[in-house]
């Protein structure tokens, strides 16, 4: 194969925007300033070894991971009706999901706190109709709520470009030879559309972990979670080498995660097989 | 959909000549009256009269670049590593100090600032700047409580309101570990610029109390002026400046000044270290403190003025008005933040630990 | 007839979960008080106010601007680039897989702030300043893993053997590339075009650190509104911003069915 040089502008681009950048970060890492000027250390490393700071990413990664679960069950039957005959296959329509990602993303998010506040929007419908007040502002499930709107179209995408593809016949194929809905679902149609879900899921799952301003609004900063951590290092401490050094521990979590969900994918070619 | 996506190529081609089309534009006009001088500000989102820049661009024959920023050590990460090249800023105390401190900001020359004369003398000579040779304050304010007077029936007057177990779910709290520690010290009756690890731990134990009380709805940051116009909470911890609007938009509001004391705060003009412009930097400085632009700051961002002449044109109304204008009894115990240098990470370490409860 | 039914209703509630916050955004943008929290009227006043204001304006026009430019060209190199990781072995695909991640990874402030050193650094070698360029090319670097990502599956899909039948039947590389790949990919190119259009437009904390002086995105307008309260007219801005985009979307839908229609009637 000689098409091996098309990637080669993005190779120059990864070096000079990529690689430089992080071992910059690398580099703060591993370093301290102090009186004596830098020197090399490991104490950014162990300082995060301490019970508080794994609490706080252990939590940032679970409420990601939940987060992307959602967007998947969500998501996968958008993807999945959009792509289907009924729907001409209608590209215009899978646009819907994304143009309110146009809309700034602190005013969407100020939207929902309206929608969900205890005078908000939702429980004046709810009251009205005389139903049970819904209070979640405030709580883990707004977070989630925050996460899997805002990445919602992430994940829906990916498989619906993918699905897309999935040659019709193979489907009526199954079906004649008796298979019904389901197992031509879990034999035909999911299995091929694994490459879209992985990629729909790493997408989803790193900004995911990463997030603060969500957690911040709607969470009501009731706890702290890693990307709000890593921020107050760099913005209000301007220790930039404990929060380099959180940074890295939490980029291999996260490469790790991965690792581990792309053994779904047949040719793991999705990535992470390193580890 | 191929042609969409040539479409929008074309498109993008056509945006960007006009935009460089327009960067030569200006530096030919720029060439043209050679030494008109561009002038780079730097300041809070909405937060100047709408005209002021053009006035003073027209009186002076001055170019002025105008960029926003939305919080003080956002805006000091940036300026600390040379990703901005700005000539006046406007942050707050604490980091003016932490700016004078680490060289960033240049001393003024007050001949060029006659002006100043205005400012009210009680604002100068403060704990950040106490020589005042840096700094002309630009707007102030206090820390204090709102409160919703349909939902309180307690006389509001202290911090230890926000402790009491009868209004569950009734308090935001801000989402800054320098402000809510630094109110939880003032209840407590020690200085909010405290290093004493003593007492940050006993200001820890009392907050990590109050959300185990449950009075704590949530930590809010600048959402919190819909919410009480909306009437979501009893009480909030809010700026006095945004308390003078809350109380605009719902008349049920009212604000006090817990008698602890609080915090006193001012957002100050300074000229950067590495300005190329410092005559024009201080030109306009002293613009600011003209008093009818002084006036049309205040009167559009409605906070409190320390400028005496433009203090006495703001109406009857708003001068009554303790969150706009207390006396300076009611601000006897308040304290200006300093710069916390090292500390700062023993309040990150508490913050940290109360809200990982 | 029922599986149609549940299929539309089931698409109904997801957008109507997409949808809800943007009423509300396009609401409160009549309203007369500068609060949300207090509905006291219907006005228009925003929008007069929106075309005066000059900031919001300009940094409306860097922001598409920004967005466009920084689409397009990380779909071209993203394309490139997912056809040739396609094609390594897998040891060195994992490893260029893994680097390709890492500004997404990242919180934005460490990919914003190390952008940002570097930036400064290389312009006191070279002379260059801050500014728009330096913001497009933040962009590009944090739009092209979601290219990558979006054209990766559509290659695995497609048919190892298409290409080189191609070749064996005589075409050049370049035009098999263009005639056998590129169509084939085209929806991936496509999804991962538009989520890098959108991340741009989004983005806040990588725009304000790698943007010189004098050039903002809308982002970083509203953002700093923040302390003294985001003003309805952002709302408005995003009012017109949305009813423009659909009205596009309505068009370009009405003239596909057309051009099929005719098609349609052609082929019978």
């Amino acid at each position: 194969m000689n098409r091996k040089w098309v990637s080669y502008p993005y190779f120059v681009w990864m070096l000079i925007f990529i690689i430089i950048p992080s071992l910059l970060i690398l580099f703060y890492a591993f370093t301290v300033r102090d009186e004596q000027g830098i020197r090399f250390t490991l104490d950014n490393f162990y300082k995060f070894c301490e019970p508080i700071y794994i609490t706080v990413l252990l939590k940032s990664l679970g409420l990601a991971l939940f987060s992307t679960f959602v967007c998947l069950i969500v998501g996968y039957p958008v993807a999945m009706i959009l792509a289907s005959k009924q729907f001409s296959r209608s590209t215009t329509l899978s646009m819907l999901f994304i143009i309110p990602m146009w809309m700034n993303f602190l005013l969407r998010t100020y939207s929902w706190l309206t929608l969900l506040e205890k005078n908000g929007i939702i429980n004046a419908i709810l009251s009205f109709f005389n139903l049970p007040r819904l209070d979640i502002l405030y709580t883990n499930t707004a977070v989630v709520l925050g996460m899997v709107y805002n990445f919602l179209p992430f994940m829906i995408l990916p498989i619906y470009t993918v699905l897309m593809k999935i040659d019709g016949k193979l489907v009526e194929a199954a079906q004649d030879l008796g298979g019904n809905s389901l197992t031509v679902f879990s034999k035909i149609t999911l299995p091929l559309s694994i490459p879209g879900v992985m990629s729909g899921i790493t997408m989803v799952f790193m900004p995911a972990v990463t997030t603060f301003v969500i957690s911040k609004l709607l969470g009501g900063g009731q706890y702290t979670l890693i990307g709000n951590f890593i921020e107050r290092q760099f913005i209000q401490l301007s220790d930039w080498n404990f929060g380099s050094a959180i940074s890295m521990i939490m980029m291999i979590f996260i490469l790790i995660s991965i690792g581990i969900m792309s053994k779904f994918d047949e040719d793991k070619g999705g990535g992470a097989a390193l580890w | 959909m191929k042609r969409v996506l040539a479409g929008l190529l074309v498109l993008a081609v056509v945006l960007s000549t006009g935009a460089l089309a327009g960067c030569g534009a200006n530096n030919t006009t720029s060439k043209g009256s050679e030494e008109k001088v561009t002038l780079k500000v730097y300041n809070w989102g909405d937060y100047i009269g709408e005209d002021v820049i053009k006035k003073f661009e027209e009186k002076y024959n001055i170019n002025v670049v105008y960029d926003t920023f939305s919080d003080n050590e956002v805006m000091h990460t940036k300026l600390k590593s040379g990703g901005g090249d700005y000539d006046v800023a406007i942050p707050s105390d604490y980091m003016i100090k932490r700016m004078i401190d680490e060289g960033m900001v240049k001393k003024l020359n007050f001949e060029n600032i006659p002006n100043y004369k205005y400012i009210d003398d009680s604002f100068k000579n403060l704990g950040f700047d106490p020589k005042n040779e840096y700094s002309v304050p630009y707007m102030w304010g206090t820390v204090g409580i709102i409160y919703n007077k349909t939902m309180v029936t307690d006389k509001v007057d202290s911090w230890n309101i926000l402790w009491n177990d009868k209004y569950k779910k009734q308090v935001f709290m801000l989402d800054s570990q320098r402000d809510s520690i630094g109110i939880t010290l003032k209840k407590l009756g020690y200085s909010l610029n405290t290093k004493k690890m003593e007492e940050l731990e006993n200001a820890k134990e009392e907050l990590i109390k109050q959300k185990e009380l449950g009075v704590v709805q949530s930590y809010v940051g600048d959402e919190v002026k819909d919410k009480m116009i909306m009437g979501e909470a009893a009480f909030a911890v809010v700026w006095s400046g945004d308390a003078v609007f809350m109380k605009r938009e719902n008349p049920d509001l009212e604000y006090v000044i817990p008698k602890e004391g609080s915090n006193l705060w001012f957002d100050s003009m300074v000229v950067l270290n590495n300005t190329q412009h410092q005559k024009e930097a201080e030109l306009f400085i002293n613009f600011m403190c003209e008093t009818d632009i002084a006036f049309e700051n205040a009167d559009y961002i409605g906070y409190s003025t320390p400028h005496t002449e433009a203090k006495k044109q703001m109406s009857p109304d708003l001068l009554s008005d303790i969150a706009a204008y207390p006396t300076k009894e009611q601000i006897k115990n308040c304290e200006v933040f300093e710069d916390l240098a090292d500390s700062i990470r023993d309040y990150d370490r508490i913050w940290t630990e109360i809200s990982a409860k | 007839m029922v599986k149609r039914i549940i299929m539309k209703s089931y698409l109904g509630l997801v957008l109507l979960f997409m949808y809800l916050p943007i009423v509300v955004l396009i609401v409160f943008s009549f309203n007369k008080s500068k609060s949300r929290g207090n509905w006291s009227g219907f006005t228009l006043k925003w929008y007069g106010e929106l075309f005066q204001n000059s900031q919001i304006m300009d940094s409306l026009y860097n922001t598409l601007l920004l967005a466009l430019i920084s689409s397009v060209v990380a779909v071209i190199i993203g394309t490139f680039a997912a056809i040739g990781i396609h094609n390594m072995k897998k040891f060195k695909k994992s490893v260029v897989m893994n680097l390709t991640y890492l500004p997404v990874l990242n919180p934005d402030i460490v990919t914003g702030v190390s952008l940002m050193i570097m930036f400064v650094f290389i312009g006191s070698l070279i002379g260059l300043k801050m500014g728009f360029l330096t913001m497009l090319l933040a962009h590009i670097t944090f739009n092209i893993p979601y290219v990558i990502l979006s054209v990766l599956p559509k290659l695995k899909q497609m048919n190892k053997h298409l290409y080189e039948a191609a070749l064996d039947l005589g075409a050049t590389s370049m035009y098999a590339l263009r005639k056998v790949i590129m169509p084939e990919i085209m929806p991936g190119i496509i999804s991962g075009f538009l989520m890098a259009f959108t991340l741009s437009i989004d983005d806040f904390v990588i725009s304000y650190f790698t943007a010189g002086s004098g050039v903002s995105n809308l982002s970083i307008t509203i953002y700093s509104m923040a302390r003294t309260g985001v003003k309805p007219t952002i709302n408005a801005l995003s009012t017109l911003m949305f009813v423009s985009v659909l009205l596009l979307l309505i068009l370009i839908n009405i003239r596909a069915s057309r051009e099929e229609k005719r098609k349609r009637q052609y082929d019978a």
